[in-house]
């Protein structure tokens, strides 16, 4: 296949991504950079065009991990589908469980105990920690920091994974929250240990940043690169930390009052430049927004049931209509879009998908910049490729 | 926020002859919709995103969603004049007969987007488009001229389930090859026969293995025939 | 050759160590597999973990993963492969050098796991291309992982040099490539490979 540098299918539009021309002196190059790159998260391909190490068009392609989640949801019933949601962003199982279970509940209307509320905040919390250490962990390996942050966050998510195995039976696929509430009890035992890792974890931000934060290298290689304009990010329907290091102030946390967000004190971090150094900080400061609502959490929970007993497993059958739920994952925004016609299978089951969504843009912020800055802002976006393509 | 009538008649008079009708839901989430009409889309695409008041300026989810063939059978009363013998006397008289009648609804593919406010900080407006039939008739105007982030979601429901999105810019599949003939998401789509059956396999799946079986079976039979 | 192992013992004590070319060669083969990497879903997740500072697969001679297959051994199949997905896993083992080494990870990778039933799943990578060791499990934990390490180190272990039973890359008439499947219409072209995988019969 010959290389297509010129943009045959472009349109102009205030919300396109700028045409660049080549300035003829570098050497025109196309590259396919996937589906297997080490560092795609996965199997994600991008054909990126380059005026010698200047990207002048980047075409992401997907569906290498397509695994018809949402077809296959169709044809089982609500509760069948709980399993698989773990399995979407698979580092955040416990959030995509909320999600899906907020989203039934509003199809219903099912109320959740207080108990079930504060669990799911506490393992929400715990989820969005560890899932931004990690990504945080990934970028620098992008960097070139083989291994050692990233060594750092799975030190901490290890013992993150412990309490979620000890709760849930399983590390990384909880498959822990029901319509109306959670599966299992805590015990208070193990609610001490949550206190415990809780107590450690300001430790370790405190060292993730000194690591980091202000490491020659990374400031380097991060501030200035992959800007985005919140007029952008609002347009593109971008959402999570990446919309709020463009400067936007919207937490789904604040502007949906779901579950119990609104009992607990906590700000929304938020950057001025909308680069890569921004994401990164952004998701810094979300860390320890994360530990102050841990901290309140564990120290108000209260005792009761953690199902609500009107709530049924076998026959359950909800009314024809639909509902569109939605929580602030630690990637962004979740959703889940059911449409419901009366028998035991859902009608239409449809994610929106944080993680692909906020790829749209991706073309955008890389436009210009040279070809190894590509993978750093790729690395920035923060995604799962089984969410991506589902 | 405004109710759903209120932004039907704030569209009304802001895009005249918009056609837009109200969709209701009748489940306890109360997310009622608009339908739009192709014709007017973009008009009150931009109106919904511009206006103050609204100011939906963020696109989160787009839907697809297929709608099958209805063949609806229903009894209807009809009222005829027949001739009968009564009395060994030909008369007309009229009969009421019940009549069971079947036509059939043509199905149609939905697009369903969920719009809400960043700057006001509220939502979800939900708003509705639909194609004329499923076979033929299958173009939509698309929205991403007006929200970006429609782009790669637009391009996902044209793959999957076949809405051909007039005016969208870049407008492949998204998820399958190119290669790909079939849009899998569609009601009836039938996958290719590549399944291994467990030994425990029940209900539709047990009788698909059946079929398989026997055309196996057939498969095995004609080969030992040819030998 | 097998050396009369009350003899090793009793030079061994002289200072004096006997060994065959055939367990030297094995020993070295075994403790110095590299993997590629390579990650496809879920369990890739688990495969890190595996390699980080709790499970350590350092300890097994496995810790450098390479991103290109000409310089590694071993490729581990961690997630679902799809139908897309499929055509490069094949391509991206065809060029990885003998003496090269699968392991396939998880539910989807060895039939599909729970996404067996999607349109466009592969169920399962043995289809196309062969398969050491499998780990059940979804995804396995990285105490499987480093199981089917083992067992895969037992397997290299006993490999003999010569003869029948001797591994691919010491048999010149061995199948090095495999065909890579197409992506038609509707599916793959072939959906299996007959020399790989025969189509089991199902009895009812």
């Amino acid at each position: 296949m010959t290389p297509s540098i010129a943009h045959p299918d472009r349109v102009e539009g205030w919300n396109r991504p700028p045409i660049i021309e080549p300035d003829g002196e570098g050497e025109l190059l196309e590259v396919a950079m996937g589906p297997h790159h080490p560092s795609t998260h996965g199997v994600f391909r991008m054909d990126v065009a380059l005026d010698g190490e200047r990207v002048i068009r980047l075409k992401p392609v997907f569906g290498y991990l397509h695994r018809n989640h949402e077809k296959i949801a169709e044809g089982a019933s609500y509760l069948a589908s709980m399993p698989y949601t773990d399995r979407l962003d698979y580092f955040c199982s416990l959030t995509n469980n909320w999600a899906y279970a907020l989203a039934v509940e509003t199809l219903v209307g099912q109320q959740v105990p207080e108990r079930a509320e504060y669990l799911r905040v506490i393992l929400a919390e715990l989820t969005r920690i560890q899932n931004h250490a990690s990504t945080i962990g990934f970028l620098t390996q992008e960097m070139g920091a083989s291994g050692t942050p990233l060594m750092y966050a799975f030190r901490e998510r290890e013992k993150i994974l412990d309490l979620f195995e000890q709760l849930t039976g399983s590390r990384m696929m909880c498959n822990y929250m029901r319509f109306g509430g959670c599966r299992v009890d805590i015990s208070a035992a193990l609610l001490d240990e949550a206190r415990k890792i809780v107590a450690g974890l300001p430790g370790f931000i405190d060292e993730f940043e000194a690591l980091l934060s202000t490491n020659e290298i990374l400031m380097a290689r991060c501030q200035g690169i992959g800007k985005l304009k919140p007029e952008l990010a609002i347009n593109a329907g971008i959402s999570g930390p990446m919309l709020r290091a463009s400067g936007v102030d919207y937490d789904i946390r604040k502007v949906d009052h779901y579950g119990i967000y609104d009992r607990f004190k906590f700000r929304v971090p938020l950057g001025d430049h909308g680069d890569v150094y921004d994401r990164y900080m952004v998701r810094v400061l979300e860390m320890r927004e994360s530990v102050t609502i841990l901290e309140q959490a564990l120290k108000d929970i209260p005792a009761g049931p953690i199902m609500d007993p009107k709530s049924k497993i076998r026959g359950f059958r909800p009314k024809p209509g639909e509902a569109y739920g939605r929580i602030e994952a630690p990637k962004g925004e979740l959703g889940f879009y059911l449409i419901s016609d009366g028998t035991p299978n859902p009608y239409r089951y449809r994610v929106r998908p944080p993680s692909l969504i906020n790829l749209t843009v991706l073309e955008d912020m890389c436009l210009g910049e040279s070809v190894a800055d590509v993978v750093v802002i790729f690395g920035s976006v923060d995604i799962v490729l089984g969410e991506v393509d589902r | 926020m405004k109710t759903v009538e209120e932004i039907k008649a704030a569209i009304e008079v802001a895009v005249p002859g918009a056609g837009v009708e109200i969709v209701s839901n009748p489940s306890v989430s109360g997310q009622h919709s608009l339908l739009i009409a192709h014709s007017h889309a973009l008009q009150v695409a931009q109106f919904l995103r511009d206006d103050s008041e609204l100011a939906l300026d963020y696109l989160s989810n787009v839907t697809g969603v297929d709608y099958l063939d209805k063949e609806i059978s229903e009894k209807v009363k009809v009222t005829r004049t027949v001739t009968k013998t009564v009395d060994g006397v030909e008369q007309q008289v009229e009969e009421t007969v019940d009549e069971t009648r079947k036509r059939v609804e043509p199905g149609y593919l939905e697009t369903v987007y969920h719009l809400f406010s960043v700057a006001k900080k509220h939502g979800p407006v939900i708003i509705r488009m639909r194609t004329a039939n499923r076979t033929d008739q299958v173009e939509m105007p698309s929205l991403t001229p007006i929200w970006r982030g429609a782009e790669l979601q637009e391009r996902e429901v044209f793959d999957l389930y076949g809405v051909v999105f007039t005016g969208h810019p870049d407008l492949r599949r998204l998820l399958m090859w190119d290669e790909f003939k079939d849009h899998p998401m569609r009601k009836d789509y039938v996958e290719p026969d590549d399944f291994e059956y467990e030994p425990t396999a029940h209900d539709q799946v047990l009788e698909r293995a059946k079929q398989h079986a026997a055309a196996e079976k057939a498969a095995i039979q004609e080969g030992a025939e040819a030998r | 050759m097998a050396v009369d192992q009350q003899l090793k013992i009793e030079l061994g004590k002289q200072g004096v160590f006997v060994t065959t070319i055939e367990e030297l060669y094995n020993w070295g083969r075994k403790n110095s597999v590299w993997p590629m990497q390579f990650g496809l879903a879920c369990c890739a997740i688990e495969m890190i973990a595996t390699t980080m500072a709790r499970y350590d697969l350092a300890r097994f001679g496995a810790e450098v993963f390479r991103p290109s297959p000409r310089q590694a051994d071993l490729m581990i199949i961690s997630g679902t492969v799809t139908k897309k997905m499929a055509p490069q896993v094949v391509r991206l083992y065809n060029q990885m050098a003998e003496p090269r080494y699968v392991i396939a990870m998880g539910a989807c990778a060895i039939s599909g796991g729970p996404f067996k039933q999607g349109y466009n799943v592969l169920k399962g990578i043995d289809r196309y291309i062969p398969v050491d060791v499998h780990i059940p499990g979804c995804p396995p934990r990285p105490e499987a992982l480093i199981q089917a390490f083992m067992t895969l180190q037992k397997k290299i272990d006993g490999q003999p040099l010569t003869g029948e039973e001797r591994p691919r890359h010491l048999n010149p008439e061995a199948q090095g490539e495999f065909p890579v499947p197409e992506q038609g219409a509707h599916d793959l072209e072939p959906t299996s490979n007959p020399g790989v995988w025969p189509i089991p019969v199902v009895i009812r």
